[in-house]
């Protein structure tokens, strides 16, 4: 059953509101993309709590960093591609060499802003952000996720970089699910092959898995929200109990969660790794689907790999 | 505010060049030429004019103090240092292994720093999220910025303008350490910056335009913004001359990230120590 596709950038609209009336430090510093990035709803109940400093993303990211060291909880908003790479070293000398507790949040990731063409589409940002020391990187892959990490991100004290996507998404959790900051989540287990997955691509992994049972495969799907710390044990568990991975994310192929994945595979000498992403190309104005078809990231890309993935 | 006459002051300001010019020396590495431009204002905040506690460096009322050209941070050690917030002999340290006192400041590192900066042009913003907190939190305390002339050719600095013109920050003061001289040659030669002051001013904010080096000045220009909250962010926009105080440092380029050799040393401190021995005689006359 496929329920509803909701923008993930929705579920960050209505946990932030909900987190800063429980909480009066948690501010919004808004770069006048706020509708867009659904803070309408903060600004509209929370005015004191909300600043908009204008199309100044560099600037934003300093005035978190002074917000941060007075007890505030910022959360800067913007679009992926320029709260990762526009912001990348004011986020790298002033919020994450400090160690602040400053919280990047940005719509509009991957591929998802598809439309808009290559400018607008954020394929690099994961990579940059997870070489920052200090910085956590996270993407939830649906609305209920993005709720439970946006309050798991504004409870941890430190930098966060959290990505979610512009278009609509299918729903994967129910409201009671819960997620742990560098914790892989377990979707569903399975002895040869394991999926690794994050953001709008959770549900890709879900689906290819459904497809693989019917040909006789057993898949392992895991949600690896958090890319960076990432969850060494899960990944370690797969390379002695499975062996076989393959990771789909809608991001660069490089930097992102398969080099990510493949950096444990390579220090640990066994296991054997396919990366399915961007193909380090950049896209173009075209339906999402499209964009996503046009680097393999595909239901049918991922069972191919799996089935032709040799022992 | 600290009782301490101008004259004190000024004594103070050639103390705080003399461990300016000794730290680097013994580092043999780091930035004389804009650590002594900013030496007098530096010394008037630290020594007068700032709500502060050495012994209890994150107290949440206190005045807060940002090198958004981070590179002079030789100036702020000796001050603090001077002050008790950690000894004076750490300043023996600066820029080795290991060391609280880092080439350009760190906040985790060393006590009575409010934000670590290095990279120019970002450290006003962070000083704008630090007034518009203390507004929010209704705070009373002021957020004092040194910007750089050749710094303000980074863009952030007046995305930041803007901000604080926008949220009506009264609580920031900017010095605009307007030494015309930057790494590559002078302002006008590399980016000129046409009258700093009347940018400023365009950006929404109270200017008053000074001599960086005359120290009554300096504090009638902070008596004067300080009971002027009228919602607009001030700027002292201060002339002044790279390497002040050492007269073969003075206005010289090369001076701007280099040590003095033992030579060099012992002429500087010589200089710096008569002009020392003149400003104590003459407080010691009006005592």
């Amino acid at each position: 059953m496929k329920a509803e596709s909701i923008p993930t950038r929705n579920g960050f609209g209505d946990e932030i509101a909900q987190l800063g009336h429980e909480n009066e430090d948690i501010v919004v510093v808004d770069v006048d993309i706020g509708k867009s990035c659904r803070t309408d709803k903060f600004r509209a109940e929370l005015p004191e709590q909300y600043l908009n400093v204008g199309i100044a993303e560099q600037n934003a990211a300093g005035v978190a960093a002074g917000l941060a060291t007075c007890g505030k909880i910022p959360f800067v908003v913007t679009y992926a591609v320029f709260g990762a790479l526009r912001m990348a070293e004011m986020i790298r000398q002033e919020i994450c060499y400090p160690e602040l507790n400053v919280k990047i949040a940005c719509s509009h990731g991957g591929l998802t802003p598809a439309n808009d063409g290559a400018s607008h589409q954020s394929i690099e940002d994961m990579g940059v952000l997870r070489t920052l020391p200090n910085m956590t990187v996270i993407m939830p892959a649906d609305y209920n996720a993005t709720r439970k990490l946006v309050r798991e991100a504004a409870e941890f004290d430190g930098p966060i970089y959290l990505r979610f996507t512009r278009d609509g998404i299918p729903q994967i959790y129910n409201e009671d699910v819960e997620f742990e900051i560098g914790k892989a989540h377990q979707i569903q287990d399975g002895s040869d092959i394991a999926i690794v997955a994050n953001g709008d691509t959770v549900h890709l992994a879900i689906d290819a898995a459904e497809e693989l049972k019917n040909k006789g495969l057993s898949a392992r799907v895991l949600d690896m929200h958090t890319i960076k710390p990432i969850d060494e044990e899960a990944i370690k568990d797969i390379i002695n109990n499975i062996g076989k991975i393959i990771t789909v994310e809608d991001h660069n192929i490089l930097n992102g969660l398969g080099s990510a994945v493949s950096e444990i595979i390579a220090e640990e000498g066994k296991g054997k790794l396919k990366r399915i992403g961007v193909q380090d190309q950049f896209g173009q104005s075209a339906p999402y689907e499209r964009l996503l078809e046009m680097n393999g990231i595909t239901v049918d890309n991922i069972v191919e790999t799996a089935l032709n993935f040799e022992n | 505010m600290k009782d301490i006459s101008t004259k004190e002051l000024e004594q103070k300001a050639t103390e705080m060049r003399m461990k300016v010019i000794d730290m680097i020396y013994k580092a043999q590495s780091g930035h004389p030429g804009g650590s002594l431009s900013a030496a007098d204002f530096t010394t008037a905040c630290y020594f007068k004019d700032m709500n502060i506690d050495p012994e209890n460096p994150d107290w949440e009322d206190r005045d807060r103090f940002i090198l958004s050209k981070g590179h002079v941070c030789p100036i702020q050690y000796a001050c603090l240092a001077t002050l008790g917030y950690f000894p004076e002999e750490e300043l023996d340290s600066l820029r080795k292994e290991g060391s609280i006192l880092q080439g350009h400041p760190s906040m985790n590192r060393c006590p009575g720093i409010d934000i670590s900066t290095g990279s120019l042009g970002q450290g006003l913003a962070c000083g704008v999220g630090m007034a518009i907190a203390g507004k929010m939190n209704h705070k009373d305390y002021n957020v004092y910025v040194v910007v750089g002339d050749g710094e303000a050719q980074e863009g952030e600095i007046w995305e930041a303008a803007n901000t604080a013109h926008k949220y009506e920050l009264d609580n920031l003061i900017i010095f605009l350490d307007a030494n015309n001289l930057q790494v590559d040659g002078t302002t006008d030669e590399i980016m000129p910056n046409g009258d700093l002051g009347e940018k400023f001013r365009a950006f929404g904010f109270d200017v008053i335009e000074l001599d960086g080096h005359n120290m009554q000045e300096i504090l009638d220009a902070l008596e004067v913004f300080h009971n002027n909250k009228n919602g607009k962010p001030k700027c002292i926009y201060a002339h002044t001359t790279k390497g002040k105080g050492v007269s073969f440092m003075e206005d010289v380029c090369a001076w701007h990230g280099m040590a003095p050799n033992e030579e060099e040393y012992k002429k500087a401190m010589k200089e710096l120590q008569e002009k020392l021995e003149e400003q104590k005689a003459v407080n010691r006359s009006e005592i």
